[in-house]
């Protein structure tokens, strides 16, 4: 087993004297041979003082941390060239490199710079990628995964998820009960932003299709509640109050819409469709079980859910427009929170496999299905935009941690912060550039 | 031990607490064992048993402690036998007196997907909420809400801990 741990800091907390613990990537499960690279040191042109941030690390560290690559160590590399008329392949095939980055970084301002790389195949001796990125200081860090997002898709034919973020819930234990954070970070962790913080739980949370805003629900007043927040301005609006159960957000494709679970003062629990601009909410199910955690296909024309009205819970589907819903699961006694990637290929799902609650993934054409996680009590899986990788919650001693997972649960990985039950991770789409 | 000192301080505290803002007769001075049950969220068991073990109540049953919280079966919405006395006599307080008005707090414990734990904690809820309607309980008196797995009183992953929070907390809250 590898356990290639290293630490990924820079962790900002808008509360003072409650920082986050910096976050541990750690591969857990690597299944696949990793392609050994190497991330030459980048150049630097500029006044020493303001050298900015270490981009081949980060551009490494994205490489390794995906469980395709084996970065090679800084002191056994025999040159350190920082254009591609420096390379010389022999030095790189000696040290059996197959693919070598290299790049500079020349300051052309106060708070300017031109980042530059260039990606070589060290067999053909040629380059496959190259690419100049203005820079600030600020946006040095997302350059860096953008940077590692084309070399990583140029390599494997996937495209990266390196410059996506996650959100996620994270509940810490104090005299008074428990403090619940929704916090926002980039996917390798770094960049920990506390979006809303609360003594009452909040859960569930789900990104609109621009990354821009957050759905979740939230228990302020000892009620739930649905709201949307916007994350530039942290203005945030309640959407849904109704009497009984507010719960279970997910934007429709368009992200005018939200799915929801509405309980009313009977609690029969269903699911509504909520049109954010009109307010008006639009029934979908009508059976008396619990019908909740829907999600909408890529393509908006259905809303998986959980139900268990066959008695246990499976996952089904119903017609956006309204229908009749279908069964969609049959293997096993509980398979819950259906989330479908977003190639619409893989349906993800929590599923109960031999007294552990565990992440499956279904093949939505073969209905083969695939369990991908190895833990007592996983939940909450939500697929990477490249619908190739899933992050989840998992369990470490008494506390909450995250994972990531290959769909073909080959390369399986932990991502855990340092404090606090950490759960309901939810990876955002693309961002728009 | 440091460590239990602060546990006991802190169940003290919480217990306190409890006592303070409790809108249903006060227990007996000294059952603590019994009122920290009854407390629930606020306070801190780490791994107690849930229903006071010892906590001795001599004569007829009904004429004890009135407790707050009814304890669920795995899977389970039924309100078991030995909670429906409790149930009744709580049933009784709201029919006496149209005025009064309870929570209903429903809980899961922790297996499974969240959201769908919200469902099965306001299963509970409902369950109780029927039961002291049937008994005389407005619909006017009562409003549900479901923690599902998010406010556990035991904090461990094992049946004791599970069964701890598979509950529904009766509170007054007028």
């Amino acid at each position: 087993m590898l356990r290639n741990s290293f630490i990924l800091g820079f962790a900002t907390c808008l509360f003072a004297g409650s920082a986050l613990g910096d976050i541990t990537v750690e591969i857990t499960k690597g299944g696949v041979a990793r392609t050994p690279v190497a991330v030459v040191p980048f150049g630097w042109e500029g006044r020493a003082a303001d050298m900015p941030l270490d981009i081949a690390e980060v551009i490494a560290a994205d490489l390794q941390r995906s469980g395709r690559f084996a970065p090679i160590a800084e002191e056994n590399m025999l040159q350190k060239p920082t254009t591609g008329a420096e390379l010389d392949f022999d030095d790189w095939s000696f040290v059996k490199a197959e693919a070598v980055v290299v790049g500079r970084i020349v300051q052309t301002g106060d708070n300017a710079y031109d980042v530059s790389f260039q990606l070589f195949d060290v067999f053909r001796r040629e380059q496959l990628v190259g690419y100049r990125i203005p820079a600030s200081r600020g946006t040095m860090r997302i350059v860096a995964h953008r940077a590692a997002d084309m070399i990583y898709e140029k390599l494997t034919g996937i495209k990266g998820v390196f410059a996506t973020k996650v959100a996620f819930v994270t509940a810490e234990r104090n005299q008074q009960g428990q403090t619940f954070r929704l916090v926002v970070a980039d996917q390798d962790g770094a960049n920990e932003t506390v979006v809303l913080q609360s003594a009452d739980p909040l859960m569930s949370p789900a990104w609109s299709p621009d990354s821009r805003r957050l759905a979740y629900v939230s228990f302020e007043n000892d009620r739930s509640s649905v709201w949307v927040q916007t994350l530039r301005t942290g203005n945030r609006i309640q959407v849904s109050n109704k009497p009984g159960i507010n719960g279970a957000p997910s934007f429709s494709p368009d992200g005018r819409q939200l799915v929801l679970t509405l309980g009313g003062i009977d609690g029969n629990l269903d699911i509504h469709v909520l049109d954010l601009s009109t307010r008006q909410t639009r029934r979908l199910t009508t059976h008396r079980a619990i019908d909740t955690e829907g999600s909408w296909s890529p393509d908006g024309r259905y809303v998986y859910f959980t139900s268990d009205r066959s008695g246990g819970p499976q996952v089904y589907r119903v017609a956006a427009a309204g229908g009749t819903p279908e069964r969609v699961t049959f293997e096993g006694s509980y398979n819950a929170r259906p989330r479908l990637s977003p190639d619409g290929k893989r349906l993800a799902m929590v599923h109960l496999d031999r007294g552990n609650y565990r992440i499956a993934v279904m093949d939505v054409k073969t209905k083969g299905l695939l369990v991908v996680s190895a833990g007592q009590q996983d939940e909450s899986p939500s697929f990477a935009p490249n619908s190739d990788t899933l992050i989840y919650a998992t369990r470490q001693a008494r506390n909450g941690v995250l994972e990531t997972v290959t769909a073909d649960g080959l390369i399986r990985q932990r991502v855990s912060s340092g404090q606090g039950d950490v759960r309901e991770p939810v990876w955002s789409p693309f961002p728009r550039y | 031990m440091l460590n239990y000192k602060l546990v006991v301080t802190i169940l003290m505290l919480a217990l306190l607490a409890g006592c303070a803002s409790n809108k249903v007769p006060d227990p007996e001075p000294g059952d603590s064992t019994y009122d920290a049950a009854g407390s629930g969220a606020d306070t801190d068991m780490y791994g107690d048993d849930p229903l006071g073990g010892g906590a001795a109540l001599d004569d007829d049953y009904t004429a004890g402690e009135l407790t707050n919280v009814i304890y669920f079966d795995f899977d389970s919405s039924e309100v078991r036998d030995d909670f429906t006395d409790i149930v009744a006599r709580h049933a009784l307080i709201l029919a006496n007196d149209a005025t009064v008005q309870v929570r209903l707090e429903g809980h899961a414990d922790e297996r499974g997907s969240r959201e769908y734990n919200i469902g099965l904690g306001e299963r509970r809820a409902q369950s109780v909420r029927r039961m002291l309607m049937i008994q005389g309980a407005s619909a006017a008196q009562i409003a549900t809400v479901s923690f599902g797995e998010e406010r556990p009183v035991a904090f461990g992953s094992d049946e004791d801990s599970w069964g701890q929070n598979r509950r529904v907390e009766i509170k007054y809250t007028n």
